[in-house]
């Protein structure tokens, strides 16, 4: 009955962290040597800082018009040409990183903790309580992400607020069922039957004990998750239900120009699709890596 | 059980519109005349009753019967999105099977890399980007999906194509790296050695074992993507000013025109139903594993 009070010495495969820094160190090491996570981290470290100092280091105010020099195309004084209002492209697309990059992460975190939260409950407890909330989970993944935000937006109007919470809300059943798996693994191991021995109540189990040994495939969906916030908020600023003007947001910046499109004023929208593209690239190479480094 | 559980989302999607809206409208005159002042439940039984025989409301903002606006629209959706499969799922099969015929030598990498970079890109950002190099620079297509009218089926499929890309892009990466990984393992396996090694030409191993098998997991992603298709519909038909109904549900939620909205999001959930269902059948009578297997 040794076990029973020594729950930290029991070995698991997914290394607790009272096994110290070796597994982690690992992932670390076999990250800092993988290509694909360092290009990726890079384009993601430059939109980081972007988001951050940008307004400090652009050549023009972003949301300053000068409709003298509207649709100038691109050239010494104004980079990327200027816009429909004359503001400069390319100070737009720098500071434009910045409410993509506050919105996307925000919803991830979200998903993140309410998917983790609802696979604990249903991985440990299985039984009815999975069945039902699994199917409910399923219905709900079934629906695209883009209509379930329209309809939300529809109903609660639009702000940042409203695309966190319904981007977060819409994640969070997959990366439910992602712990679900996890935690249906772990919860036959030696360790939970020695915290149940031990009296110790549902919630100690699944968040002190299950929880540590489940963060490894939690990171790695959150990788993937970041990339797919990043796509819907894009979209759905393209929309018109996301981030809202004037900020210049470049999923905003290309529905408000590319009407012109046809006109031959191509710099109004190319930058800023580009630099979606190579956030979006960026996150997707990081998840990648990370992925790799946890999985070897 | 995944044809159930499409047979529940519309409804759950009907709810769900209703549930909120009906408080929302503060006018209660015009409740009263539209009859969103009776009871949910009354109002969800009768909208459901006349649903399903054929009618699905009167317009809010048109003044008019919704359906013929559905079925028009949903006729050119299915236009686009069937050209987009057609293209997809042959090239997307090719592509995976190339690559795993190859696998790890530089076309491999060429496909696999430029079939994930595509896939995670937002299809409004290639959109764009197809536009701008296809559209403005070569002016080899059409920039907007509206074709002068009474146009002939070739000309139709004409303006299609540049909007059927962006589509195109995401699945194709999805398909191909489906096809790869399912083209690896069938080729990995013990049958395709015991094919080899009884002396079967090389040619005949591939096409009556390998394929066959390789490809089932392909085809039930096909199946599954259609839900994402509904979703970049959305996305597609709003940058190329396509009358179909992923514009026609963006229009009615902009203009909050709930019968129209609620009778869009109906259509896309039975639509999302009978490819669940034909996917499944289409799988059964591939494998007949599972064909034989109920029958017992």
């Amino acid at each position: 009955m040794s076990a029973t009070d020594t729950p930290v010495g029991m070995p698991a495969p997914s290394a607790p962290d009272t096994a110290g820094r070796s597994p982690w160190g690992e992932v670390l090491h076999s990250l800092a040597r993988s290509g694909t996570f360092l290009t990726g981290l890079f384009i993601l470290l430059f939109w980081v800082v972007c988001a951050l100092f940008g307004q400090h280091f652009v050549p023009y105010d972003p949301l300053a018009s000068d409709i003298i020099n509207a649709l100038t195309p691109p050239a010494a004084d104004h980079w990327f040409g200027t816009d429909q209002l004359g503001r400069d492209v390319f100070s737009r697309v720098i500071v434009g990183s910045r409410d993509i990059l506050t919105v996307a992460p925000l919803a991830t975190i979200l998903a993140t903790i309410a998917g983790t939260a609802l696979g604990l409950v249903i991985g440990y407890f299985r039984g009815i309580v999975d069945d039902v909330i699994s199917r409910v989970l399923e219905a709900f993944m079934a629906i695209p992400v883009v209509i379930i935000a329209l309809l939300a937006i529809v109903a609660l109007g639009t702000s940042k607020v409203t695309v966190i919470v319904v981007i977060g809300l819409s994640f969070a059943p997959i990366i439910a069922r992602t712990v679900r798996s996890a935690v249906l693994a772990e919860r036959e191991l030696d360790y939970v039957a020695a915290a149940k021995l031990r009296h110790e109540g549902a919630l100690h189990t699944m968040f002190v004990e299950i929880l540590p040994n489940v963060i490894p495939p939690i990171l790695v969906e959150t990788t993937v998750r970041l990339g797919y916030a990043i796509f819907a908020v894009a979209t759905l600023s393209f929309m018109g239900f996301g981030i809202q003007p004037p900020s210049p947001d470049w999923g905003l910046s290309i529905s408000s120009n590319y009407g012109m499109i046809g006109g031959g004023f191509w710099w109004t929208v190319l930058f800023d699709a580009l630099a979606i593209a190579s956030l979006v690239i960026g996150v997707n190479l990081v998840a990648d890596g990370v992925h790799g480094a946890f999985n070897d | 059980m995944v044809f159930l559980g499409g047979q529940v989302l519309p409804g759950n999607v009907g709810r769900a519109i209703l549930g909120p809206f009906a408080d929302q409208r503060a006018v209660d005159a015009l409740n009263h005349s539209l009859g969103v002042d009776r009871p949910l439940l009354v109002q969800y039984g009768s909208w459901i009753w006349n649903f399903l025989h054929g009618d699905m409301g009167t317009s809010y903002v048109f003044r008019a019967p919704v359906a013929p606006f559905v079925v028009d629209a949903l006729g050119n959706s299915m236009k686009l999105a069937l050209i987009a499969f057609v293209l997809v799922v042959p090239i997307g099969i090719l592509g995976g099977v190339v690559a795993a015929l190859n696998l790890n030598r530089p076309l491999d990498r060429i496909i696999s890399l430029g079939g994930l970079s595509v896939t995670v890109l937002p299809e409004f950002v290639t959109g764009i980007i197809l536009i701008l190099i296809f559209g403005v620079w070569l002016r080899w297509l059409p920039i907007a999906a509206a074709w002068p009218k009474g146009a002939g089926f070739f000309t139709q499929i004409y303006y299609l194509i540049l909007p059927s890309l962006p589509l195109f892009l995401v699945l194709f990466g999805y398909i191909a790296r489906m096809a790869r990984s399912g083209m690896i393992e069938a080729l990995d396996s013990d049958y395709t050695r015991t094919a080899v090694l009884k002396g079967l030409p090389w040619r005949t191993v591939i096409w009556r074992h390998v394929l066959r098998n390789a490809l089932l997991p392909t085809i039930t992603v096909i199946a599954t993507q259609t839900g994402y298709l509904i979703g970049g519909l959305v996305v597609i038909e709003t940058l190329f000013r396509y009358q179909g109904i992923g514009s026609l549900i963006f229009t009615a939620a902009r203009g909050k025109d709930f019968p129209m909205l609620e009778a869009g999001i109906l259509t896309i959930g039975i639509v999302y139903a009978v490819a669940t269902l034909v996917a499944d059948f289409l799988y059964s009578v591939l494998n007949p594993r599972i064909r034989l297997g109920a029958e017992q």
